[in-house]
């Protein structure tokens, strides 16, 4: 089995799941498979050998982010009629406008697809790994990523002060 | 070492996986009335946007996209900790996690 059928079954299996978040109608399914598209992108990042990211968004995306909307999603406790319905035009618009967008990238990149064939290999290979990107965090990109923390604690009081919000009825 | 170099399929299909995932994200926005579900395919998007810069990073071995993906990871888990705080405010006010349910802010 060679890498090239490994990739190209790893995107086929990215997709359909992802397909799966938007078609299935529980949302604690839809959690579950938007958890197993995050693992086949990071398997992508292995195979695209950028380590550090592969970890990253298997920590971040896949652990915290998704159990904090599974936590959500327990902690409100819906039922089935809860489920709002979607009207079949609606559903219709959305997948030719969705299509339409999908058609208009591919033809755009089409020139992209010509030249690039070439391009099967990683010219940097030590590019993704943790010392290369660490260096560059640390010393060209060091304001943002102290800025970011400044992001965390506003994002943090922001969710607290929101959430512990006293009751008052919208009417 | 020869076939640690090799990266696999070729630039064109990691772009269309790139595309088609954002546009799976698109649709479902379109589509879905549930507010918890619009979040998650908003992370969708997010994640295809990632996977396309790690994609032209690698190719033409620059390491400084992939600190960009790594900045839109933050800033993805910052926007998901609010937009599930506002759900949950939002929730309380009304018993329901209909999107329509905005309408009434009359924006």
């Amino acid at each position: 089995m060679s890498l090239q059928m490994i990739s190209v079954i790893l995107g086929s299996l990215t997709i359909a799941s992802a397909l799966m978040v938007i078609l299935s109608k529980h949302p604690i399914r839809s959690v579950i498979y938007l958890v197993i598209t995050f693992f086949f992108i990071s398997a992508m990042y292995i195979l695209m050998n950028a380590q550090f990211l592969a970890i990253v968004n298997m920590i971040v995306y896949a652990g915290a982010i998704m159990v904090l909307f599974l936590f959500v999603l327990m902690l409100l406790n819906l039922n089935k009629e809860m489920e709002p319905e979607t009207t079949r035009m609606s559903l219709f618009s959305a997948i030719i406008a969705g299509g339409t967008l999908f058609l208009v990238m591919i033809t755009a990149l089409r020139d992209t697809f010509q030249y690039g064939k070439g391009y099967s290999a990683v010219k940097v290979p030590e590019a993704g790994l943790v010392e290369n990107l660490g260096n560059l965090l640390f010393s060209k990109y060091l304001v943002p990523f102290e800025i970011s923390s400044i992001l965390f604690i506003a994002a943090m009081v922001g969710a607290v002060l929101l959430a512990k919000r006293e009751k008052q009825v919208i009417d | 070492m020869e076939q640690l170099n090799n990266i696999g399929a070729s630039l064109d299909f990691y772009i269309f996986v790139s595309i088609a995932l954002f546009s799976i994200g698109a649709i479902g926005v379109l589509t879905r009335k549930n507010m918890i579900v619009l979040l998650m395919c908003i992370e969708l998007m997010l994640n295809a946007v990632n996977l396309l810069l790690v994609t032209f990073s690698t190719f033409f071995g620059n390491g400084e996209a992939q600190i960009f993906v790594f900045f839109i990871i933050v800033v993805a888990a910052a926007e998901a900790t609010i937009g599930l705080s506002i759900l949950i405010m939002a929730y309380r006010n009304s018993k329901s996690i209909d999107i329509e349910m905005f309408n009434k802010l009359n924006g």
